[in-house]
Parts: structure tokens; sequence; C-alpha cells
């Protein structure tokens, strides 16, 4: 039974994937739908941040939006993401161990 | 059209560009991939199904709504709907894609199963203007697949083992992610900023207004309406 779920949800996840991949590198695309897609990425990245970082620390809202605020003023001085991913990890871990009750 | 430059250049160029943007995204995944493995052993799935649903679905967001599903006994289509919903925004993001990565189509298209927010987001927004190589994307893509498939056994096997809040808090890193690659792009082009936070903003106005409404929905909702007006603002320019 599990098994023909997984089934059913790889198709529904896959077949959206795939389509584009199939058909929309051939299409020529007016300038300003062009346009919209090159925004698009900056548009989703917005929508993934924010709200769902409040949820990222179980019953604790404030550390996640303190610890995307410290990933915030690192990325200003720092290029490396794998550095910025580990001192927001490592911030959540410190507060979580230490019990502060952020 | 003006023809836009592939990064990287060299083959050897390609696989670092990978390697070290595949990184980021496999750190992410690992505690959030052992979170659903151990969520998913608790809800009742066995090791192999954990970890065959990784493989096989390969969507975060789908897979800890459906082991939540499973767990609350809802049936199997509404299972499956909902994922659809909800993974829904893949389909925009390959359309994007899919313009962006040079290369082999058949290549490319085999390589869409490996579409998810953040692959697409690092290959979308850390790219910049410039196409990537169907090499990159795919050692990038590899090590964010890996990560996942690592993570959700290692969660399924140690399930009892690992304190579930402490990982779970670990998923974090990928907001870090998301985060460290908007500012940037955000510091250049106030057009960049602007989308980001309007579509923020949208998303959540729209989860609030409309509780009923689907994640799924409202996030492509935001995400659409939000970059469609955004043609109407001056055009930031790309290529510098």
């Amino acid at each position: 039974m599990i098994w023909l779920l997984l089934a059913g949800m790889f198709l529904v996840t896959y077949i959206p994937r795939l389509i584009p991949f199939l058909f929309a590198s051939q299409l020529t695309l007016p300038p300003w739908v062009q346009k919209w897609l090159k925004l698009f990425p900056y548009a989703a990245l917005g929508a993934l941040i924010f709200p769902g970082i409040l949820g990222a620390v179980p019953g604790r809202p404030a550390l996640a939006a303190g610890a995307g605020i410290l990933a915030a003023v690192c990325a200003l001085f720092i290029r490396n993401i794998t550095v910025i991913v580990v001192l927001a990890i490592a911030a959540v871990l410190l507060f979580q161990g230490l019990g502060i009750p952020l | 059209m003006r023809k836009v430059r592939t990064i990287p250049v060299g083959r050897a160029e390609a696989v670092r560009w990978g390697l070290s943007n595949g990184a980021p995204i496999a750190l992410g995944y690992l505690p959030v991939a052992i979170t659903f493995g151990i969520l998913g052993r608790q809800a009742g799935l066995s090791v192999a199904e954990v970890t065959g649903m990784s493989a096989w679905v390969y969507a975060g967001a789908s897979q800890f709504l459906a082991v939540k599903m499973i767990a609350s006994g809802v049936g199997l289509f509404e299972i499956v709907l909902a994922t659809f919903i909800l993974n829904f925004r893949h389909f925009l993001m390959s359309t994007v894609l899919a313009r962006k990565i040079e290369g082999s189509k058949p290549k490319a298209a085999a390589l869409s199963y490996w579409v998810t927010d953040e692959t697409f987001v690092v290959a979308s927004v850390h790219a910049g203007p410039e196409s990537i190589s169907v090499l990159s994307f795919f050692i990038m893509a590899l090590m964010a697949y890996l990560a996942w498939l690592t993570g959700s056994f290692v969660g399924g096997m140690f399930a009892d083992l690992i304190p579930v809040r402490i990982v779970d808090g670990m998923g974090i890193g990928l907001y870090a992610l998301f985060i460290a690659l908007l500012i940037p792009s955000a510091r250049r082009h106030w057009q960049f900023a602007l989308v980001a936070a309007a579509s923020a903003l949208t998303a959540w106005g729209l989860s609030r207004l409309a509780p009923g409404l689907s994640e799924g929905w409202a996030l492509i909702a935001a995400t659409l309406g939000v970059s469609a007006l955004g043609t109407l603002l001056p055009d930031a320019e790309t290529d510098e």
C-alpha cells in the first residue's frame, strides 16, 4: 500500500518537473515573459524565506528569526554560503544547548 | 537576443562550481532528512519505506506532509493530490531552469528529477544572468540528492536514538541558504530586493487572510503575482 502511494507521489512530483524541460527551452518567449521569468527566482526566495522561517525551530519563532537575521548580517560580509549555513545552525544549537529562552 | 555566457567555462571549473554550490545544499538537507526519517518511522513506516520515499518522491515539504497524513489515516488519493498541489511550484521552477541549463537537452531533462526549491534557487540566483552547464547542475544536484537519501536512511535507522527536536531546529540551515543567496542580489539590484520582500509579505498575507488556502497555492500565487507586477519596474541591468 505504501509503495503504491510512493508510485503515485513519484508521478505527481516528477511529471511537473519534467514537462518544462521537454518544451520550454525551445520556445521563444516575448520580452515581458522573459523579464517575468527573470524575477521569478527572487520572488520565490522571498516567499520561501518568510513566513516559513518562523517555524524553522519548533516552538521558537524568535530564535529562528534571530538566526535568520544573523545569516543576513553574515551575508553582507561573507560570500561563502556554506559558512553562513553552518553559522546559522551553530547559533540555533548553541541557544538550544544553553537553554537561552529566545 | 543577446547570447549569455555559460559559467563555468572549463570542465574542471564546472565540477568545482557544482561541488562548492552543492555543499551548502547538502549540509542544509542532512538534518532535515534525518528529521524526516525519524518522523516517518514514528508514523509507522519502515526504514526501507522512509528511504524509498526520499529516493522516489524527493520533495521535502510533500514528504513531511505525506507522513503527517499517513499518521492521521488519510487516504492514498488525498495524499497524492496534496503532493501534487504542494509540488506544482516545481513546474514553474523547471520552466526557468530549462532555459538556464546549457548543454545536452536529454541530459538536462533527465536531471529535472532533481529540481528542488534549493537546487533551483542556487542555480538561478547564484549563477546570476549566466547559464550553467549540465555538468555543474548534475554535480550540485547529486550532492543534494545523496545528502537527502543518506539523512533519511540515518534518521530512519536511528529514529529512537536521535533527539528529534534538536535536529529539527537544524532545519534553519536551509533558510540561511536562501537568505545568503538573496542578500548579495538584493544589494546589487533594488528591484530584486523589492520583489523578494513583496512576495514574502504577500505569501504571509495570503496565509493569514485565507487560512484554507494550501501552502502550495499561497506560494505559487505570491511568487507568480509579485514577479508579474515586478515586470513593471525598470529593468535590472543583470549583465554587469
